[in-house]
């Protein structure tokens, strides 16, 4: 699958890419330490160092040079992506073993770096929230308020996992209005009574996802990353949010709230764009991300599970090659049906 | 009757070389959905091989008088009526276990496992052979069926033989990882079953590849002349 002409491609590298998507990544990290807590960072860490690690095993086993992979980056925006999407307080195992199963399941057992089929941080966000569902779950729904030492006590398993330490999250707060139906709370004023709402979406989460819209909109001005996937992602949220929220604002968040909830920026910015397991074409790219972002909503709302960027992302992964072979552009000089 | 080469050959193809799971990857369905403990698999696959061996030494001895253009319906009658008896068996002496495996045992009839030894073996050699062919495919899916259960098993909940009292009342299933194991449940889920059997499949050819490579490696005398000429 190529990309149509021209071919005027500057010469950057796997890692100067990796780079600066990390880079991209930079303002979520900051507003995710500073309004939810800095076991973020923990996270992270514990994320990069299972990937290195698991990525230098699968390398020493396929017989491939070590220092070209390891030192192009790509196992660690893997690594952090995956720490950004799993809850702040989950175990260390869990965030490693899900980083290890990306990394040798999800990447290299596929061929490695480009020849994945499906997002590897997604599949270990898959893996992980259908083996453990329970501590998947734990969201923090405002900001952690513990020190950092109990944060840390948390994740190593070291201090008992305190049912306190998660509440529903905004999502889940509104699921439960819609299965209440229309006996139930009104959307509206739940989102200006509790507590855990914000200004427009989970309070402190909002802000995590504009810095995420802020990194995005930073990759899609260095050109790493074209419009399509974001705007068609972001678009079909919008659409299939908007056209609920009209006929009954009652049980439905607006598209704002939906927007800036869960992993919907994040998703769209910087997972759906991932040129390997995604669509090529533009055309491809745009259905794609609509794709994505129309699936993300349905499962969220109406699914069984926290979230659904992670299940979008991966049913359109399985898509991704038939819509390419469907959408190739017409040769130059050719008519629209060469 | 057999030679001691041909029941060689015959034990080599059922346990290995063909094995009915790994390398011809028939029977998925029961492989999948049977295999959360070692028990059930290990359970399953003696009642295949039960229906396997008199199958195959039904159909080897009636080879003779089977018209040749309706002999897959009546190989499947044959297959039908002797599974109906092992159900019944079953459900009469182990019915706990009857109960788990609940619509597999009825399903073997339509195991592709069943037919295509009956087809491809039982329709054209001796009784005797055909008995040790259905043995030895089974066995071979016993092996198979038990690994995979127990990997799935230990992973999933970290025990070994979970439900071996429904069969043998006075055991208890080992807890072989401590009880506070969180239990990786994706690989008690049918995407577990698959993963690890793709994880089978690839040490299998991964074994056969190095005995090649052995293999090849053992006579240089005779390579070397061969390649003089």
């Amino acid at each position: 699958m190529f990309a149509p002409a021209p071919y005027l491609l500057k010469d950057v590298s796997v890692s100067q890419v990796m780079t600066q998507v990390c880079i991209a990544l930079v303002p979520g990290i900051v507003a995710y330490a500073w309004l939810i807590g800095p076991a973020i960072l923990v996270q992270l860490a514990i994320a990069s160092a299972a990937a290195l690690l698991a990525e230098s095993l699968m390398l020493k086993l396929r017989g491939k040079p070590q220092a070209m992979f390891l030192s192009d980056g790509s196992a660690v925006v893997t690594a952090w992506l995956i720490a950004l999407t799993f809850p702040p307080l989950a175990p260390w195992w869990l965030v490693a073993l899900g980083t290890v199963f990306a990394i040798v399941v999800a990447k290299h057992l596929y061929g490695g770096l480009g020849q994945n089929p499906f997002n590897p941080a997604m599949v270990a966000f898959a893996v992980c929230i259908v083996s453990f569902p329970a501590l998947m779950s734990q969201w923090p729904s405002v900001g952690l308020q513990m020190p950092l030492v109990e944060q840390l006590n948390v994740i190593l398993g070291l201090a008992p996992r305190v049912d306190a330490l998660s509440g529903a999250t905004p999502l889940d707060a509104l699921k439960t209005a819609l299965k209440l139906g229309d006996s139930g709370v009104d959307v509206a004023q739940l989102l200006a009574n509790q507590d855990i709402f914000g200004n427009f979406a989970g309070r402190g989460w909002e802000w995590v996802a504009a810095g995420y819209l802020l990194g995005g909109l930073w990759l899609w001005q260095r050109k790493l990353i074209t419009w399509h996937v974001p705007v068609a992602f972001i678009g079909a949220l919008v659409l299939i949010s908007g056209a609920l929220w009209l006929y009954k604002p009652a049980q439905f968040a607006s598209p704002l709230f939906h927007l800036f909830s869960g992993g919907a920026m994040i998703g769209a910015f910087f997972i759906a764009t991932d040129p390997v397991s995604g669509c090529t074409t533009p055309r491809g790219k745009l259905i794609f991300g609509a794709g994505a972002g129309l699936l993300a909503y349905i499962i969220r709302v109406f699914g069984g599970y926290p979230d659904g960027v992670a299940f979008a992302v991966l049913l359109m992964n399985l898509c991704a090659p038939l819509i390419d072979l469907l959408t190739q552009p017409p040769i130059f000089g050719m008519k629209d049906k060469a | 009757m057999i030679t001691r080469d041909e029941f060689r050959t015959i034990a080599h193809n059922g346990v290995w070389k063909q094995n009915t799971s790994i390398v011809q990857i028939l029977g998925l369905c029961p492989l999948l959905a049977v295999t959360t403990n070692a028990v059930n698999g290990i359970m399953l696959s003696l009642a295949t091989i039960l229906v396997m061996a008199l199958s195959n030494v039904a159909v080897a001895s009636l080879r003779n008088f089977i018209p040749h253009e309706i002999r897959i319906p009546v190989f499947i009658l044959i297959v039908a009526a002797l599974v109906t008896v092992v159900d019944l068996l079953f459900n009469a002496n182990l019915h706990e276990l009857y109960l788990v495996l609940g619509i597999f045992i009825p399903l073997i009839v339509t195991n592709c496992i069943v037919l295509a030894r009956v087809e491809a073996f039982a329709a054209k050699n001796p009784p005797l052979q055909s008995t040790f062919d259905g043995v030895f495919m089974g066995v071979g899916m016993l092996w198979t069926l038990a690994l995979l259960g127990g990997m799935r098993e230990l992973l999933g909940s970290g025990t070994l033989f979970g439900g071996i009292d429904m069969v043998f009342p006075s055991l208890q299933p080992i807890q072989l990882l401590p009880e506070s194991y969180p239990g990786f449940l994706l690989a008690l889920l049918p995407p577990g079953a698959f993963i690890l059997l793709g994880c089978m499949i690839a040490w299998k050819n991964w074994m056969d590849a190095r005995a090649a490579a052995r293999a090849q490696r053992k006579p240089p005398a005779s390579v070397a002349t061969a390649g003089a000429h």
